[in-house]
């Protein structure tokens, strides 16, 4: 079967982010954000994360296609082991022209940012 | 001191199962809370009064919480009633809370707390600027907007359920709360720390969540002391870890540790979180910063109906021009319908497997060989939505695009009839803070009459 993933040179080094974390999901946080939740198991995933200077609001904003000012958080809680991000939806939940009512499946492109 | 709370569940209708809830009472909590309420499925409930769970859910998880109460001698509280926790969600709740008083012969001192906030005081807030949207992407408020609304309400903070239990109420029914206000209200009622309080609802209020497993359909209990408090589930199953716990604070929230609530903000970022063995945690350092008292209003308004249609699509030559062929049959439909406002309705496609879920968020555009699709047609009435959504449906089964080779028909309907007539699409149209003087007297207290056979005010049966 064919992978629907594009092929990259891959270093060995890097970690895809949805390989390390423990829970990776997006939410509604009220109807008119999503938050997306990254936690870890282990203190030093955590940190490597953080360290590695990717999760940035201009990653997110490019990753999702939406503007740098629509990305409102981007904040790390050390004793929680997450990083929290939030931004604003397009179309608030539930009316024409929403595609996610509980925002639940828009944590997927997170997975595939590789860590260093 | 000491207080002890049973959560029997995330949300009041989703069921907990028999023996941790014994073990909890076995425990001898001082109350029973429960959070009835949520946003999350949209603005539907709301605008249509409808419930989250079904009536038979309701009743059931009721039942078991009544003879819970009654057999301890403890309160039971219950936030949001009904989901959204109008005046109509609240009443079918409290019928079927009447219903269980007379088949198991209770019939107890039950306080109701409206939330319901009448147009007059947010006019009159918008007029002084006591109105403010919750970010910037809410539409401003606006009186046009306002009469559109089908009600709002109003999320109470912890003082007017800490006021229904100062008159020795054994129920306490509240209309929209803030989700962890119930809890706050037993825990500052009887004297703790309001930062504990708060947070220890925040935690409580998703029943067993912030276990692991987690899980909204199980028991939780927490115990208050006065210099922080412990949470464990009474199923053995469920282990509550330091992390779980702490990272409970990121779930549907939109800051990991700072959450805003009526009149204050919750500081949680010098908690610590400690693991007391046998799968409890105990948390210290919540922090609470006062604020200027305001209170959440949600309204939802009908915006139109909905008529739509779920189909596949398998041939790769159509797949390779979905958007150029869409194009042509909403024109050619919209052509059809030439002596109709073009603004009366709205077409939309969505193609399951390209970009179904996150729309032109979506990163990967990998062309699949297969499509899910879904159209909706919205109109400003049902019978317009049927129509053309029936047109765009034939259009587009027939649609004969440059290079077509299936010259018999487009799309694979799995249903026979292919269109679903759906009814009214709501919005959420208000959601803003109100700046208020007083945290209770938005929420007035009723306290229900068990004369006359308990039956309700005949006015307040009529809307049911």
């Amino acid at each position: 079967m064919r992978s629907r993933r594009l092929k990259k040179d891959r270093n060995v080094d890097m970690a895809r982010l949805g390989d390390m974390a423990k829970v990776l999901r997006s939410k509604n946080s009220g109807p008119f954000e999503i938050t997306l939740d990254i936690l870890f198991d282990h203190p030093g995933q955590y940190r490597r994360t953080i360290e590695s200077g990717v999760l940035t609001r201009e990653t997110i904003a490019a990753l999702y296609h939406i503007p740098l000012e629509h990305v409102t958080v981007l904040v790390a809680f050390d004793t929680a082991l997450g990083i929290k991000i939030t931004y604003l939806r397009d179309v608030s939940s539930g009316t024409f022209g929403d595609r996610d009512v509980y925002g639940a499946q828009q944590h997927a492109p997170l997975m595939e940012l590789e860590i260093s | 001191m000491q207080t002890c709370i049973c959560a029997p569940c995330g949300i009041l209708g989703y069921g907990f199962p028999e023996q941790s809830f014994q073990l909890a009472l076995e425990a001898q909590p001082d109350a029973i809370v429960v959070d009835a309420g949520s946003t999350d499925a949209g603005p539907h409930k709301l605008g249509a009064g409808i419930a989250i769970v079904s009536r038979m859910a309701l009743r059931q998880d009721l039942n078991r919480l009544m003879l819970g109460a009654r057999k301890l001698h403890i309160p039971l509280i219950i936030g949001s009633a009904g989901g959204s926790g109008a005046r109509k969600h609240t009443l079918w709740c409290m019928e079927v809370i009447e219903d269980i008083c007379h088949e198991i012969g209770w019939f107890p001192h039950i306080e109701i707390i409206w939330a319901d906030i009448d147009d007059r005081e947010i006019l009159a807030g918008l007029n002084e600027g006591r109105v403010e949207k919750m970010s910037p992407n809410v539409s401003d408020l606006t009186p046009e907007t306002l009469a559109r609304t089908n009600g709002v309400v109003a999320q109470m903070g912890a003082e007017p359920i800490i006021e229904a239990l100062q008159t020795g109420a054994e129920i306490v029914l509240c209309g929209r709360a803030y989700d962890p206000a119930p809890f706050a209200a037993l825990a500052m009622y009887r004297g703790h720390d309001p930062a504990l309080g708060y947070h220890m609802g925040k935690i409580l209020e998703c029943g067993a969540l912030c276990c692991e497993p987690g899980t909204t359909k199980d028991c939780m209990l927490g115990l208050l002391e006065d210099d922080g408090f412990t949470v464990w589930s009474p199923n053995p199953a469920r282990k509550c870890t330091p992390v779980s716990v702490a990272a409970h604070t990121f779930y549907e929230k939109s800051h990991p540790y700072e959450l805003p609530g009526p009149g204050m903000m919750l500081d949680l970022h010098d908690c610590s979180f400690v693991d007391a063995g046998d799968g409890k945690v105990r948390v210290t350092g919540s922090q609470i910063r006062y604020m200027p008292y305001t209170v959440k209003l949600e309204g939802a308004r009908r915006i139109a109906f909905r008529t739509f249609v779920i189909a596949g699509i398998r041939d790769p030559l159509l797949i390779a021009k979905l958007d150029e062929v869409e194009r042509g049959v909403e024109q050619s439909v919209r052509l059809s319908y030439g002596d109709i406002p073009p603004e009366r309705y709205h077409i939309r496609f969505v193609h399951y497997g390209i970009d179904g879920v996150m729309g032109p968020l979506e990163p990967d555009r990998t062309v699949p060989h297969e499509v899910g699709l879904m159209f909706e047609v919205i109109a400003d009435t049902q019978e317009l939505a049927d129509a053309v959504c029936a047109s765009v449906r034939s259009t587009y089964l027939h649609y004969g695009y440059e290079g077509r080779k299936s010259t018999a028909g487009n799309l694979a309907f799995p249903f026979a009839p292919s269109d679903v007539s759906f009814g009214p699409v709501y919005e959420f149209s208000v959601y803003h803070l109100l700046s208020v003087d007083s945290p209770t007297r938005l929420f007035p207290m009723e306290r229900l009459s068990w004369e006359k056979d308990a039956q309700p005010p005949a006015e307040e049966r009529q809307e049911r």
